[in-house]
Parts: structure tokens; C-alpha cells; sequence
């Protein structure tokens, strides 16, 4: 009988210490897509992400103590399969979730409400609505390190640039292929906005998804013949569009691409037809960078990585996963210097969010010194960077051709505003006052 | 007028790449009455196969006919393990099956090999062709032309197939009646199973061209919605039907998306094919070679 209640004690004994542990547990969802027509740039992203979590487990023990947990859910990029896992992963962990990254700006869109209703934060790096930067009417949603609008504005001073000055840009022909989804219309407004400042004409071309045939649409470049080619592709457009381009003689040196548009997956594919091509960056590719490092020495070396072909570390894509998990590492930490050393909400995990800031001498400790640019994040500004660097595909890989080059806020900025004040308008919301924010 | 037939060209080269899709549709709708779902994914297996092994670093040939066995042995399979057990049951639970298939055959895709792109060198060049740019200013593609021949002799040998050989007329009576062509003695599986292997070797050959054009990548599988305007417009039995479908489809999407595109704000491509084909089955529901159905009543 004693053994019995001995034995009964050691189970409840065991139970309170599992509990225990589990109070002190983050939860991340991992929202991602690792098969169908984008499991290239999901399975890269979430491969960095989840190895720089494991990273900080197996080095560090957690963020301060505290494990970081996460569980899968497959979306295939779909914003009902999106909205799906994010209603099912939301009361995970003692804590619930901690953020939501959707790695879709369609699934960013379907989760605007619910999450700010969940008071969940959605953190949508390098996609997703650009004018939730306003994070006055947007407090859940960050679209952060760079925008849609604010890598436009970019990609237009190196255009610029490459002509020899803003204005020679005076009479100048661009034409912007986009991928026919919320994605690929949100650049539209800026653009246009662009082309009225600098004087240039802009063709806005749709590619309907998936993008596998874009005959017409590069025949009607070949018509326009612009100086210019934007590029704002996901996935199987990409190559295709290389392709198609070669196929009309157009030159890959004067398309640009937007940075969904600029990995070696968007590249390999297309072969000889890619070099010379030209695209945006938030992060750099390559393997020799300490964080890198570190993530081989923790987690390669002993067997556990994501990364199946392990020639993919050091990708773009993987490096970008790596980024996002900086941010969400560190976004935890800034909130436990506030609301303590335990497992957070994602209401208090938004506080650290919005008071993040990573600045260079941090991103040194950090191993990634040169990998991202710094970031300082805000009550109104919900991006905190906006620069992108440019990178050229030699053939075999990219090289970066430019150092950061910061956005076009003046002209950004009011556009973000006014766009964020139609959306507070038409649902009612009244703006935070930044200045009662602490 | 040189851009409008640059682009009529075009579209009719484009086509002839939906029609070897669509070809392997037709095999399958011929010998079974069955639409086969499963052919977009079929080439995404094929491509994918071919592929990784020129990857392991073999010989072309020998990956060629290796992957030729590998489509052989799936239709070999799904005619054992998903058609044999439900002979004589409605068209409509054939075409459920194929579309189970479908999932089945993309997800052991990507389980076996990955879901990377990858770049497909068949050591065909997909630039314009210089004589033809420098004589009449269109950019006609090397590649397209390439494959456009390839499709023509596909085509013809297809043809004689059904037309001359037992085999070829078996098959027609197996798609004519199952049960009177198993009463005169035609072995049903049998033919079933060889034509799954020639659409097999359809779709290997189809992934090989695609493959080649925009990388070997999930993507492919989207090919089976390409083809389904081509076979509407050229009819399910016709293997002459798949191609002038194509060439049809082909043209009337680029024009339609250059000259009407503009009009109503672009991307009209994707679905106008679609409308075309469901014109079509207002006035000819057989497609344009497909055999009239008489009924008794």
C-alpha cells in the first residue's frame, strides 16, 4: 500500500513539475508551407526560423530561461488554410501564441481583426498591408524592417541612380509585371505616385497565378519597350518571367525585382536566362556570417536541423527565416525587461515588439553584423527600417551591388498616413495617441 | 501587322505545349472514357524524376529510360490497384479516383525527391532565333520551335498507333463499350495498362519540355488546367483534336491578352480560354473532333 501511495505521489509530484515546466514555455506558431507551388521560399523561411529557435534552446536554454516552443501548421499558402491554423494554434502554450508570422500577405489581410481582436500580434516582415506601418490604427499588426511602399521607393532611387540622377528619370518608361493577387497590386499606389513626382510613365502588367505561361505579357514589354522592367513575382513567375524575357530579348539587367522575387530558387530555375538580373534584399545570402555559425555548431552538428539539403543554409530564403527569428527572439526579450523573466501574452509580447530596437552594435552580438540592417520600431512606426540593399545573380550566386538604400519617406509616409486614416474611418477605430504609449 | 503575327506565332507555339498535355488526357479518355485527373501530376512526377537523377549525375539516356520505367510501373499500378476494381462503376467515381490519384501521386513527388525548383538544361537554346529577328523583327524561340516538332511527331506516331495497329483498334473498342469489347475477347486490363504507359510516356515527355521551359517545380501540376479549355475545344477522343485545340487555345489567349487585355485592366489570359471553350460546348459539345453520341431512347 505504501509503495502504491508512494508511487502515486511521485506520479503527482512529476505532474506539478511537468506544469511547472510548461509555465514556462513561449509558444510560437510555425505558419508555414513546406509542399505545393511556394514550399520553396516557406520551407527555406521556416527552415531558418526554426533552426535559430532551436539554436537559442540548445545554447541559451530559452529566451532568459524561458523555452521557446513551436508546432507546424501546413497553410499552402491559402488564406483559408491560414486563417485555419491561426484559430488553432492561437490558445497553444501557457501563454497562447506569442505572435503569428502568416508569411502571406492574404493570410496577413484574413488575420487583421482577429488578431487584434485575440490581441495577438502579426508580425509581417517584408509583406502583408503596408499601411499598418501606421501602428497608431494598427497596434497587432508590424509589418516590420521593410515595406512594399518603402522598397519602392528604394528601388526607384536605383533605378535613378543607375540613369544617372533622379531626374533623368524625366521621360523614362517603366513597366511593373505583377503577380495578379493582393500581393502583387499593393505596390500600385506608390508606383503611380512615383511616376508623378519623377515624371516617368509606369505600365502596370498582371500575371494571373500561377505564372506559368507569360508570353503575352512579355510581348507587350516588347511593345512598350520600357528602359525598365519591375518585377513583383512569387514563386513559378519568377523563373518563367527570366525565361520569357530572354525568349523577347529583353535585358535581364534592367529588370528589378522585388525581394520575393530575389532568391536562388527565383534564379536556378531560370538558368542562363537569370544572369544579369538584378533584385531587392532585406537580408544577404552566404554562410559566413557568426549566427550561421552558431546554428551549425548547435543544431547541424548534432543531427537536428530543418534543413534537409543542407546546401540551402545560407540561402536567401534560409538567412531571411534566420531574421525572422532574431526579431521574434529579441522582440520576447525587450518584452520580459518589462513584464518579467516568464512566459508572456501576446498582449505583453506586442509591448516588446513595439519598443524593439536592434541597433548595429546589437546585430555584432548577435552574429549578424552586415546579414540585416538595424531596426528601431515604434508606436507610429510599426516598420522601424525600410532600406533594402540590391544583389545581382552573377549566374551561380548573388552579389550585392549596393549598401542599404533608405526609402522615399516623404513620400511614403503621407501615404501610409492616409491610407491608415481610411481604414480607421471605415471601421470605426480611433487612433492611439503615441505620446500616452509607454 | 509584324507584332500581331508575332504574336499569333507565339500563341500557336504555346499551344502546341498545352496539346502535349492535353494528348495524354485524350489516351486515357479514349481507352476508359475516364478524365484523368491525374495527368498534371503525372508530369510533375515525370519532370521531377528525370530531373533528379541527371542531378545523382546520370547519363540522360539512362535517366530518360529510367523514368520511363518509373511512369510505366504507375500506370501499371493505378491500372492494378485503382481502375481494375472499379470497372463498370459510373464515369463520374472513375474521375473521383483519378482525382485521389492527383494528391497521391504529387505528394509522393515531393516526399521522394523535394519541393525545390530546379532547372531542367534539355540543351535546347530559349532565345529568339537570329535569321527570323533579323529578317522580319519577331523574336521567335529556338526551344518553342524545337518543341513544336517534337509534338508533331508525337502526334503522327500516336495517330498511326490507334489507327494501324491491333492494339490502337482494341483500344477504341475497349473506350466504345467495356463489357462488348470484353466479350469479343479484347483482354480489358490489359489495354487499360498499356495505355496508362503511353500517357506515362506522354507526361514524361511533356514534363521534359515544360520542365525545361520554367524549371522543373510544383507549378507543373497547374498544366491539367491548361489542357482542359484544349480538349473542350478539340474534343476528349481526338488525338488531332488536342491539337488544333491547343493551337486554338494558344493563340486566342496571347491575342486575347495583348489586344483585348488592356481594354478591361489585364490578366484576362487565365480565364479567357476558358470562356472560349465554354462557347464552344453551347454549339459543338463534342469538340471539334469528338464523336457525335446517338442514343437510342
Amino acid at each position: 500500500m505504501k509503495s502504491v501511495r508512494q508511487a502515486l505521489l511521485g506520479v503527482v509530484l512529476l505532474g506539478a513539475a511537468a506544469t511547472v515546466h510548461a509555465q514556462n514555455e513561449q509558444f510560437i506558431p510555425m505558419n508555414g508551407y513546406w509542399v505545393g507551388p511556394y514550399a520553396p521560399g516557406g520551407s527555406g523561411i521556416f527552415g531558418g526560423f526554426i533552426d535559430y529557435v532551436n539554436m537559442i534552446n540548445a545554447r541559451e536554454g530559452g529566451v532568459n530561461g524561458v523555452k521557446l516552443t513551436y508546432e507546424k501548421c501546413e497553410t499552402e499558402y491559402n488564406n483559408a488554410r491560414g486563417v485555419e491554423c491561426y484559430e488553432r494554434q492561437k490558445k497553444k502554450g501557457p501563454t497562447g501564441a506569442t505572435m503569428v508570422h502568416p508569411l502571406s500577405t492574404g493570410i496577413t489581410y484574413s488575420l487583421i481583426e482577429k488578431a487584434a481582436a485575440d490581441k495577438i500580434p502579426v508580425v509581417s516582415i517584408g509583406y502583408g498591408r503596408t499601411d499598418a506601418s501606421d501602428g497608431r490604427v494598427f497596434p497587432y499588426i508590424f509589418p516590420l524592417i521593410t515595406n512594399y511602399w518603402s522598397q519602392n521607393t528604394a528601388k526607384i532611387k536605383f533605378i535613378g541612380a543607375k540613369e544617372g540622377g533622379m531626374d533623368k528619370l524625366k521621360g523614362k518608361k517603366i513597366v511593373n509585371i505583377y503577380h495578379e493577387s493582393a500581393y502583387g497590386k499593393e505596390t500600385i499606389p506608390v508606383l503611380d505616385a512615383q511616376a508623378a513626382k519623377y515624371g516617368f510613365t509606369v505600365t502596370h502588367i498582371p500575371v494571373p497565378h500561377p505564372g506559368n505561361e507569360q508570353g503575352a505579357q512579355w510581348l507587350q514589354v516588347r511593345q512598350i519597350k520600357p528602359d525598365w522592367v519591375i518585377l513583383r513575382g512569387w514563386g513559378v513567375m519568377n523563373p518563367v518571367a527570366l525565361k520569357a524575357a530572354a525568349r523577347a530579348g529583353f535585358p535581364r539587367e534592367k529588370i528589378v525585382g522585388v525581394w520575393w522575387s530575389g532568391a536562388e530558387e527565383d534564379t536556378i530555375p531560370a538558368g542562363a536566362a537569370a544572369k544579369g538580373y538584378i533584385a531587392a534584399g532585406f537580408n544577404v545570402a552566404g554562410t559566413n556570417f557568426p549566427v550561421i555559425a552558431e546554428i551549425k555548431k548547435y543544431i547541424y552538428a548534432k543531427g537536428r536541423g530543418e534543413m534537409e539539403d543542407q546546401t540551402r543554409i545560407g540561402s536567401i530564403y534560409y538567412n531571411r527565416g534566420v531574421v525572422h527569428g532574431i526579431v521574434t527572439v529579441e522582440a520576447i526579450r525587450k518584452a520580459q525587461e518589462k513584464y518579467g523573466k516568464k512566459a508572456l501574452t501576446g498582449e505583453q509580447i506586442r509591448w516588446g515588439l513595439e519598443n524593439l530596437s536592434i541597433s548595429d552594435a546589437n546585430l555584432k552580438a548577435l552574429g549578424a553584423a552586415g546579414f540585416m540592417q538595424p531596426l528601431k520600431v515604434s508606436c507610429l512606426d510599426h516598420e522601424g527600417g525600410g532600406a533594402v540593399k540590391f544583389q545581382q545573380w552573377d549566374g551561380n550566386k548573388w552579389v550585392v551591388l549596393t549598401d542599404w538604400i533608405t526609402p522615399d519617406r516623404e513620400l511614403v509616409r503621407p501615404m501610409i498616413e492616409q491610407s491608415a486614416a481610411a481604414y480607421a474611418k471605415e471601421k470605426n477605430i480611433t487612433p492611439r495617441d503615441c505620446s500616452k504609449e509607454s | 501587322m509584324s507584332f500581331f503575327f508575332e504574336v499569333l506565332i507565339g500563341g500557336l507555339l504555346s499551344g502546341v505545349m498545352y496539346s502535349l498535355v492535353a494528348l495524354g488526357f485524350v489516351l486515357i479518355y479514349k481507352a476508359s472514357g475516364v478524365f484523368n485527373f491525374a495527368q498534371g501530376a503525372m508530369v510533375f512526377l515525370a519532370a521531377l524524376t528525370f530531373v533528379g537523377l541527371r542531378e545523382m549525375g546520370i547519363d540522360f539516356w539512362i535517366a530518360f529510360v529510367i523514368t520511363l520505367g518509373v511512369m510505366v510501373v504507375l500506370g501499371l499500378l493505378t491500372e492494378r490497384i485503382v481502375l481494375r476494381p472499379l470497372v463498370n462503376q459510373p464515369q463520374i467515381t472513375l474521375f473521383m479516383a483519378t482525382i485521389g490519384l492527383t494528391f497521391v501521386i504529387e505528394g509522393v513527388a515531393q516526399l521522394v525527391w523535394d519541393s525545390q525548383p530546379h532547372n531542367l538544361d534539355l540543351g535546347i537554346q530559349d532565345v529568339p532565333l537570329p535569321w527570323i529577328s533579323d529578317s522580319t523583327g519577331m523574336n521567335i524561340s529556338t526551344f518553342d520551335i524545337t518543341a513544336a516538332g517534337i509534338a508533331a511527331v508525337l502526334v503522327t506516331s500516336l495517330a498511326l498507333f490507334f489507327s494501324r495497329t491491333r492494339i490502337g483498334r482494341a483500344l477504341r473498342a475497349v473506350a466504345d463499350d467495356h463489357q462488348a469489347a470484353l466479350a469479343v475477347g479484347i483482354p480489358l486490363q490489359h489495354i487499360w495498362g498499356i495505355v496508362w504507359a503511353v500517357a506515362g510516356f506522354v507526361a514524361l515527355v511533356a514534363g521534359m519540355l515544360w520542365g525545361a521551359r520554367n524549371g522543373v517545380q510544383f507549378s507543373l501540376t497547374f498544366l491539367a488546367l491548361k489542357a482542359l479549355p484544349v480538349l473542350i475545344l478539340g474534343g476528349f477522343e481526338s488525338v488531332p483534336g488536342a491539337i488544333v485545340g491547343g493551337l486554338i487555345i494558344g493563340a486566342a489567349e496571347k491575342l486575347a491578352e495583348v489586344y483585348i487585355g488592356p481594354m478591361v485592366g489585364g490578366g484576362i489570359e487565365g480565364w479567357f480560354p476558358y470562356v472560349l471553350a465554354l462557347l464552344f460546348l453551347l454549339v459543338r459539345p463534342e469538340g471539334l473532333f469528338g464523336e457525335k453520341h446517338i442514343d437510342r431512347v
